[in-house]
This record gives C-alpha cells, sequence and structure tokens, in this order.
C-alpha cells in the first residue's frame, strides 16, 4: 500500500505521477538531504536516524567506496583513502590545491588541465567524482523516504563560488545520476527556509558558523529576487576550534604536557566536543578524563569560564562581519533579518555577541544544521511544480561579473555582478588589424580591470572573419547565463555570418584567488586599476597609430614624401615606439602627438591623393 | 472512463449522508494537525476519490482552503475532514491512518469499500 502524502489545494497529481524532489546541502563538514512532504519542508534521516552524513568518502581496493559515519569509523587508520573536505578542492587547479592546502595528506597526480586527481586504494579519483559518492548516498536515503525516483534535485552552494567551483557541483549531480534543477546560494537557501522571500525587500545578514568555516553573507531582497550585497568569513574558523581550545584547557588542568599522543588528543578533543554542547543549555559540566593506567582526572567546566576560552574566537567572527557591511555599503541597523546557520552557532556567547553586534534578536528556530537544505527543498518543491503558481520562483544572481579580454589585457565587463539570471547580453567588437580574420575571445570573471587579476573561464577562436580593414568587421559576442549560472559565450561575425561558441566548461581553475579576496581586491586597488586601464588604452592606440601608420607608408611613402620628410616620421614613430615600452602615459600621449603632427602633411597628402583618384574621369557636377 | 455507470445511487444503497462516515486514526490526526500548524492556514484536510490511475480511482488528499456548500465535515481527534458527496459514496466507513515503512511515511486509506487495488494501492475500485 503506497504511503501517500497531503498536496495542496487542487495540485493532486495521478498516481505514479508524483514530481518528487529534493533539496540537498553538500557541505564541508556534513551533508543534508531534506523534501517537502505534506507541506512540511524537512531533512531525511537514514535508517539509524542520522540527519546528517559526514562529508567523508573512504576508498577501498577492489570494493565500494564508503560514504558519511561508515567512512570516519572504518577510516582513522586510513588517512590517505579517506577523503575529508573534498569542498574546498572542488573546482580547482592542482597548483592551487596543493599550494594552499599543504597540510592535505592526499597525493595528488596531474590530471586533465588543471583538474586535480586523487591516488586512493580504489583508483585515481577526482573532487567531482568524491561529491558524486556523497551525493549518491544522500538520493538513495531520498528515494528511499519518499518510495520513488527523484524528479530533481536543488543542490546549495557557497554564494562566492565561481562559475567552476558551480560547474564541478553540477557535474558531481550528473555523475550521482541526479537531475539538478538549480544551484542555489547557501545564504539564500537559509533565507527562504525562514520564508524571508515573501517579504517585500530588506536586507538580510547569513551568519553561517559550521565546523571548520565561517561565512558573512548580506543579501538584499529586491522585488523577490536575493542579491548578494557582499560576502566573508574565514576559511579556518569554526566549532572544531573550539573543541581544540576547549581540549587544551583540559589538559592544562589535568596537568598533561603538550606532547600528547595523538589516541589521548583524539579523546580530548571528543570529551572537549561533548562539554561544548552540553553547555548550550546548561551552566556547567563535570569532566571525566582516563589518563596513561589508571590515573584519572575530574573537573569542572563553568558556562563562564568557557565564554572566556572561546571568547577570541567569536570575536575573530566579527570582524568580517564587519567588513562585509563596509562593503555593502551599509550600517548594522539597516539589516532587518539576521539567520543563524550551522551547528556552532548554538553555542550561547555567539548567539549573545552577534545579537549585540547587529542590535537584534536572530533567527534561530529552525535547526542551523538543516536550514540550508530546508530552504533547498523549498526551492526543489517549487521547481518542481508541486506548488500554486501564485508561489514566485526565486531568482538568483551572478556572484562576479562576467567579462572578456580586449586589446592590451584589460576586461569588458559584459555581464555586470548580481545580475539575476537568467540572462543574455551582447556587445559588438571588432578587429585591430587590417586583413584580420581570426579573433581570440577570452572569457573572464571577476571585478578587477586587468586579466591577470581575473580568472580566466575559457578561450575560443572566431576565425574565417573576411579580410577587411582595421575595425570594419562587426563582432557580435552574446554572453548567456542559464538559471544554474553556468555561461555559454557565442561570437559571430555580422557580415558573413561565421560564427563560434563555447559553453564555459571551464578548465577548474589554472589560478584561482578566493573569489572574497577578489572582491576586496578590485576595491583596494581601484586606483591601480584606473592607472593601469590609462595606460594600457594609450599603449593600445599607439600601437593603432603605429599600424595604420607603418601599413600607409609602405603603400604610399616613397611617392608622396621626400627623403628628408620621411626621416622625420619615422623618426617619431620610433619615439613613440620606444615610449610606448614604458609607463608613463602622459609620455606616450605626446609622442603620439607628435607623431602625428609630423605625418599630418603625409595624410594631407594621401586625402588628397585618394580623392584625385576617386575623382578621375569624373566631372566637378557629378559631385554636386 | 472506466467508472462510468458504476455510480452508486444514495437511496438504492440504503444509506442516509447521517449515518456515513470518515475517521483519522489518532496518529493520523496529529500529522494532519502538525502539517496545517506549519503551513499556517487551512480549515481542515479535504479527502475524495478521482477517475484515473491504473485500477479505475484514485486517493485525492488535500489541505483544504474553504468548505464548499455541498461538502460533508467530520470531525476527528479535532482535525476537521472535508469531503464531497459524490466521493463520501466510495469513501464511506475509511479509516485514514499514518504510518511508516522503513524509512518512508505517509498516510494510508483503510477503506472497506475496495475490491482490489492496484499493486501500489494509489488507485482501486469498487
Amino acid at each position: 500500500m503506497a504511503l501517500l502524502q497531503i498536496s495542496e489545494p487542487g495540485q493532486s497529481t495521478a498516481p505514479h505521477e508524483h514530481r518528487l524532489a529534493a533539496g540537498i546541502d553538500l557541505g564541508t563538514t556534513n551533508s543534508l538531504v531534506a523534501t517537502v512532504r505534506s507541506g512540511q519542508a524537512d531533512t531525511l534521516p537514514d535508517a539509524s536516524g542520522r540527519h546528517l552524513l559526514p562529508s567523508v568518502v573512504h576508498y577501498r581496493s577492489g570494493e565500494d567506496p564508503r560514504v558519511g559515519e561508515e567512512a570516519w569509523s572504518g577510516a582513522s587508520g586510513d588517512p590517505m583513502n579517506t577523503i575529508i573536505s573534498v569542498k574546498r578542492l572542488m573546482g580547482r587547479g592542482v597548483a592551487d590545491v596543493t599550494a594552499k592546502d599543504a597540510h592535505l595528506p592526499y597525493e595528488f597526480l596531474q590530471g586533465k588541465p588543471g583538474m586535480p586527481l586523487l591516488r586512493t586504494a580504489g583508483g585515481d579519483v577526482s573532487p567531482v567524482e568524491i561529491s558524486a559518492e556523497i551525493l549518491r548516498t544522500l538520493k538513495a536515503r531520498a528515494e528511499e523516504s519518499l518510495g520513488g525516483e527523484l524528479e530533481g534535485v536543488v543542490v546549495t552552494v557557497p554564494a562566492y563560488f565561481d562559475e567552476a567551483q558551480r560547474q564541478a557541483t553540477k557535474d558531481a549531480g550528473r555523475l550521482a545520476g541526479l537531475n539538478v534543477m538549480r544551484l542555489l546560494n547557501e545564504p539564500t537557501a537559509a533565507a527562504v527556509a525562514y520564508g524571508l522571500d515573501h517579504a517585500a525587500e530588506g536586507v538580510v545578514a547569513i551568519y553561517d558558523l559550521g565546523g571548520g568555516t565561517f561565512d558573512i553573507s548580506i543579501l538584499r531582497l529586491n522585488k523577490g529576487v536575493f542579491e548578494v550585497m557582499a560576502t566573508g568569513g574565514d576559511s579556518a574558523l569554526g566549532g572544531d576550534d573550539m573543541d581544540r581550545v576547549i581540549a587544551a584547557w583540559i589538559r592544562e588542568q589535568a596537568g598533561i604536557g603538550e606532547d600528547v599522543d595523538p589516541m589521548l588528543m583524539r579523546r580530548l578533543l571528543h570529551d572537549a566536543r561533548a562539554a561544548k554542547e552540553t553547555l548550550t543549555d546548561q551552566d556547567e559540566v563535570s569532566l571525566r578524563v582516563s589518563l596513561t593506567g589508571a590515573e584519572e582526572w575530574t573537573g569542572t567546566l563553568t558556562r563562564e569560564r568557557f565564554d572566556q576560552l572561546i571568547g577570541s574566537l567569536v570575536e575573530k567572527t566579527l570582524s568580517p562581519c564587519r567588513r562585509a557591511l563596509r562593503d555593502a555599503g551599509l550600517r548594522s541597523r539597516d539589516v532587518s533579518e539576521i539567520v543563524m546557520v550551522g551547528g556552532s552557532t548554538r553555542v550561547p556567547l555567539v548567539r549573545e555577541q552577534v545579537s549585540r553586534f547587529f542590535g537584534r534578536e536572530l533567527l534561530v528556530d529552525i535547526d542551523p544544521d538543516k536550514v540550508v537544505a530546508i530552504g533547498a527543498a523549498i526551492q526543489a518543491d517549487i521547481l518542481a511544480g508541486n506548488r500554486s503558481d501564485d508561489e514566485m520562483l526565486l531568482l538568483d544572481v551572478i556572484p562576479l561579473s562576467l567579462g572578456l579580454e580586449t586589446m592590451g589585457g584589460l576586461v569588458e565587463k559584459i555581464i555586470p555582478r548580481n545580475t539575476t539570471i537568467p540572462v543574455a547580453r551582447a556587445q559588438e567588437f571588432t578587429t585591430f588589424k587590417d586583413g584580420q580574420t581570426a579573433m581570440s575571445l577570452h572569457v573572464v570573471q571577476g571585478e578587477r580591470d586587468r586579466v591577470s587579476d581575473c580568472r580566466s573561464l575559457a578561450r575560443f577562436e572566431l576565425q574565417g572573419i573576411p579580410p577587411m580593414t582595421a575595425g570594419a568587421a562587426r563582432i557580435r559576442v552574446s554572453f548567456q547565463v542559464d538559471a544554474d549560472g553556468l555561461l555559454n559565450v557565442e561570437a559571430q561575425e555580422q557580415v558573413s555570418g561565421v560564427q563560434s561558441s563555447i559553453e564555459v566548461k571551464p578548465s577548474y581553475g589554472l589560478t584561482d584567488p578566493e573569489i572574497e579576496a577578489m572582491l576586496k581586491d578590485s576595491m583596494d586597488h581601484a586606483q591601480d586599476d584606473m592607472n593601469a586601464r590609462r595606460l594600457r588604452e594609450h599603449q593600445v592606440e599607439a600601437d593603432r597609430v603605429l599600424e595604420a601608420l607603418s601599413s600607409a607608408l609602405a603603400e604610399d611613402g616613397d611617392r608622396l614624401l621626400t627623403d628628408e620628410e620621411r626621416a622625420v616620421v619615422d623618426e617619431a614613430a620610433r619615439v613613440l615606439a620606444q615610449t610606448r615600452q614604458g609607463s608613463d602615459y602622459r609620455a606616450i600621449k605626446r609622442a603620439q602627438e607628435q607623431v602625428e603632427q609630423a605625418s599630418a602633411d603625409f595624410v594631407a597628402r594621401r586625402m588628397d591623393a585618394s580623392i584625385r583618384k576617386a575623382m578621375a574621369g569624373h566631372r566637378i557636377e557629378d559631385f554636386e | 472512463m472506466r467508472c462510468s455507470g458504476r455510480r452508486i445511487d444514495r437511496e438504492d444503497n440504503g444509506f442516509s449522508e447521517a449515518d456515513m462516515a470518515i475517521t483519522l486514526t489518532e496518529a493520523a490526526a496529529n500529522q494532519v494537525r502538525k502539517f496545517l500548524d506549519n503551513r499556517g492556514k487551512g480549515v481542515g484536510l479535504r479527502l475524495g476519490v478521482r477517475t484515473s490511475g491504473c485500477s479505475g480511482m484514485a486517493y485525492v488528499i488535500e489541505f483544504a482552503d474553504e468548505i464548499e456548500d455541498d461538502d460533508q465535515v467530520f470531525e476527528a481527534h479535532g482535525v476537521k475532514v472535508i469531503v464531497n458527496p459524490k466521493s463520501l459514496l466510495y469513501l464511506d466507513g475509511t479509516e485514514l491512518d499514518f504510518g511508516r515503512e522503513g524509512l518512508n511515511e505517509g498516510f494510508k486509506f483503510n477503506n472497506p469499500n475496495v475490491k482490489d487495488e492496484c499493486g501500489c494501492g494509489e488507485s482501486f475500485n469498487i
């Protein structure tokens, strides 16, 4: 006998046509799956009643990998083959990963361009494949719980994830056999869980303190769309740090030296974590730690002492909050709602400090571990078509501007950040040289003015442009971003119709400066960027003048100029070519004016010559 | 339509509407109350049948935002169950239960009128 769920009025589906949908929070430490049943969104537990699935995969030779709790328990002695925190590797290049995470025990292989592969007992695996294992486990749990196949899912990603990281996440979903209807920003999902998308407008802060990461996001709700105004955080700060300071305190109190054997340290961390959790709703906790042999230490940790121990850690989360507000151009009192996400926001001191910082009550009613998955489930339910039509479809925005490299290594932004998606924008470009038949297009993402400071997403070439004079070709480049934030770029020459396009299947990041750092950089370096842009623009202009002059000289130089005149023009051109190498844009401008002056007569004579040529054989009347 | 001509005439059937009833188990009532609270609106639970599915009739189970003039309203453990008169003929005597099977959970119709079900139990014949 099938088990039925309550539908919205008039939304009952025919038997066997239920549109089962789920939301997945693919986290760094833990992952969850949630769904809407009988109008209520909730996370789904496994057979043992556990909602959180540790984001851990243990690879074994000749057997299927184990995922979650099993991977943990079976694998404490096999760190090389036990992959944790794979989310930190998603969409990143191998050079980038090894440089930044020197402490990772895994063995990396150079894979496809830029994509890291990890060598494990179960074979070489990519971060995408590892994430797919986690997703596969959640898919199985959801399908067992719902009694049918999932029609589609919504997977959440951090707001600062770039195209490469989003594409990697989507690929992992596809690999796990999921239809990923949409990727949703984690802070947006948390806001949706609280129904904040139903408000007319307002500014929402999402404070997300997990086990090992801290994120603050400032969103602005405008006509049902959440714009990401600013993000910030600390990728190495979380509840695990609290456990470490408590463990260190226990160690000191128990008179154990700093040189603790790993087994005891693991026990201390375990006890520390339990003590932290107890102190959420009790004022003190008694501790009993068995030391070497029959020795034992007992003691009491009060809430007061605990608060002192973790005070600086909590304080550390507030400076990114301050910075994010500043980046968003807001004051704390402009924030109308504060959503608390992540298990560590259960700690009373955290709530107290954050509430004081924003001067407001916090939203804490929904379990902070589950709130992101719940928001994703609500969005998935809407996308699968289980809600009445008047429920607005939540739109998302582009986190960082998308653009194209133009001459001189500068970025022309085509779609500015915070544009709602889906979106399509086009812009016309032209050729730089006479007879140019191909154009190389370089797609970049970022807020800075120079290509080298942005993230490279893709390169492709438009070939077969008919030879024309420089500037005559009209090449229309269109950027299209679908509802998942994935990009398609197309270039078409308007006269001949030749075209070329690329789907941004990024090379998974060659250099991967943190996106948040990129945002901050763009503000810190605004002046540098302006100077660099001015210099490059003058250099490009100088090149254009020199190019045009040299082709004109080749054509008519001998015929229209005396040797003396030619020497003057050549000298001015030489000076410009030399000055152009320098970094003084004013000098380049002056040298260019010199060239124009020196060649003014030559240009005038060419003009006369071409007019004479055009008029040859005609009478004056013909032109009247 | 496979079920046309099967419509049961009320008088001929020997029932009067007053005798007819639909009940909820306590577990079902608790869940419905919880879902209604969570939804934040709605007057009760609408149960019904419609023709479709692999075996003739299919159950409808929806939140009710309003009660129509023709509707029959029953109350079980403090939850209003709303049924239109046509559906009631197929559902009379039904007890709605809430249960679990492994990880799956949901509502179950225990309907004495059912002669046979399709294997899945989502549709039935009387």
